[in-house]
């Protein structure tokens, strides 16, 4: 069992959670109660890695950031190194392409709470903030908690992006789902056998405590 | 949520709905192809000339990881002839009761290369391999289970630099993608296959130094006929083809080194 794998996995899909709850719940949040007329656009923008198959997502990131390239040009003049093959580049990649399975579920829980509480708690005097933290999050939690275990399971069973980005250096970009890819890759199937069977104990429990704490506070 | 749901159904419903029954259909007899990523360029116009030579036969091309071919072969997946790029994966499918030695073959022998892009500063004429002790990140094929890779490797303790530079090593799946690494500007320097530094698309982009043989092990990229080819016939004269004079001249000028007869 590649535990360094495992450690790394863990801390990039928590990494990721982190950043898509501090991004993705003002976002959806907007997205959820604007009337603009581009909103849809921004929809879509945010929903386009449901579509595109992670590979497309990697390359165009690796096209991206890449040394020569404005962004790559950015990053080398704060950081040491390239963002391709690193962790951060690795946990960017992530976040773009976990923004759908956090931000979709998000929308859709805000979206359901009653306008008129919400409006209520504004009359009342609450600041838009103070309303969001003390009437719309404790009203929508169970999508809020759903957003981001999707996108925690999902960055931990996540194999496109980081193949097309991360150059598979141990403890730096190789994931467990790398690591079972290489074991199979060198018919090492008793260790691929042994890491998926964990792999897979962990998605089935992570889902079932996520709908079971669901369904007791907010019977569907 | 539900409107997920109704994207996964509808795709996976577009999905079924693409796939044909039989491969090929009826006419001419197809031969399926599994071939190693390197084989990329040189197969298509091997493909492209049998079509002139004997029209009767249809060829159809998959590319992919010899690794990852040898395991769906084992599981019977539908191709007629399986060229790796490294004779020992059809051995070992051999070896596993599926095909026979009589039809296992080599085909060509694979030559790396270091290879950077035009306006790399790393004097790789002057210094050869030593020069990859300046360059920030080295793509290669994975060691662990590509062919290419271990030849990378082995170059690279042979020239006495693996232990400065293993640091700096980026793995790529297989040696296409340790390739696509080096020549998107990534990586700044890469042991790629003499083959794909001769293809159209990285040699405009770059410069390249030959890796002598003698410094790592002899790449032999051998193929199986598969007991479940369709048309065992067919099968048999795009082998004959790929091994024919001309099959040959073709692989050597696509930067394979010829398998003795």
């Amino acid at each position: 069992m590649d535990w360094v794998a495992v450690g790394l996995t863990l801390k990039l899909a928590a990494l990721t959670t982190l950043i898509l709850a501090i991004v993705g719940l003002p976002l959806a949040y907007w997205l959820a109660t604007t009337r603009r007329a581009w909103r849809p656009v921004i929809d879509a923008a945010v929903a386009v890695p449901l579509l595109l198959p992670p590979t497309v997502l990697g390359f165009y990131f690796l096209m991206a950031t890449g040394p020569n390239t404005l962004l790559g040009r950015l990053h080398a003049g704060v950081f040491d190194g390239s963002v391709p093959f690193s962790f951060t580049g690795v946990l960017l990649a992530s976040v773009l392409y976990n923004l759908p399975f956090a931000v979709r579920p998000f929308v859709a829980g805000f979206a359901a709470v009653d306008r008129r509480l919400v409006e209520a708690a504004r009359c009342l005097g609450a600041s838009p903030p103070r309303t969001f933290a003390t009437v719309v999050l404790p009203l929508s939690w169970p999508a809020v908690l759903a957003g981001l275990v999707l996108a925690f399971a999902h960055t931990v069973g996540e194999f496109g992006v980081v193949l097309m980005v991360g150059g598979n250096i141990p403890g730096v970009t190789r994931t467990i789902a790398l690591a079972i890819y290489d074991d199979v890759q060198a018919l090492d199937y008793a260790a691929a056998h042994e890491a998926s069977a964990v792999l897979l104990i962990f998605a089935v429990s992570v889902l079932a405590v996520t709908y079971s704490l669901q369904r007791r506070v907010l019977p569907l | 949520m539900i409107r997920i749901g109704l994207l996964a159904f509808v795709t996976s419903a577009l999905l079924t709905a693409g796939q044909s029954p039989t491969p090929g259909g009826g006419g001419a007899p197809t031969v399926r192809v599994a071939a190693a990523a390197d084989l990329n360029v040189v197969l298509d116009e091997v493909v492209e000339r049998l079509a002139r030579r004997q029209p009767s036969i249809r060829v159809e091309t998959t590319y992919g990881s010899s690794g990852t071919m040898h395991a769906q072969l084992r599981q019977r997946a539908p191709y007629d002839v399986y060229l790796s790029a490294d004779v020992e994966y059809p051995r070992d499918l051999i070896a596993r009761g599926i095909g026979s030695e009589r039809d296992l073959f080599t085909y060509a022998i694979g030559r790396i290369v270091v290879w950077v892009p035009r306006g790399s500063t790393l004097a790789i004429e002057r210094e050869g391999l030593s020069a990859l002790a300046g360059a920030s990140r080295i793509a290669m094929a994975n060691p662990r289970h590509a062919p290419y890779g271990r030849a990378a490797e082995a170059a690279l303790r042979n020239a006495g630099i693996w232990s400065r530079v293993r640091g700096n090593v980026v793995l790529g799946e297989n040696v296409a993608q340790a390739a696509q690494f080096v020549q998107s500007g990534a990586a700044d320097a890469g042991i790629v296959a003499r083959s794909l530094a001769m293809a159209p698309a990285m040699r405009g982009a770059g410069r390249f130094l030959e890796i002598p043989e003698h410094t790592h092990p002899r790449l032999t990229q051998g193929g199986l006929i598969l007991p479940w080819a369709v048309s065992r016939e067919a099968t048999v004269r795009f082998r004959d083809y790929l091994l024919s004079d001309e099959g040959r001249q073709l692989l050597a000028s696509h930067g394979f080194d010829l398998s003795a007869r």
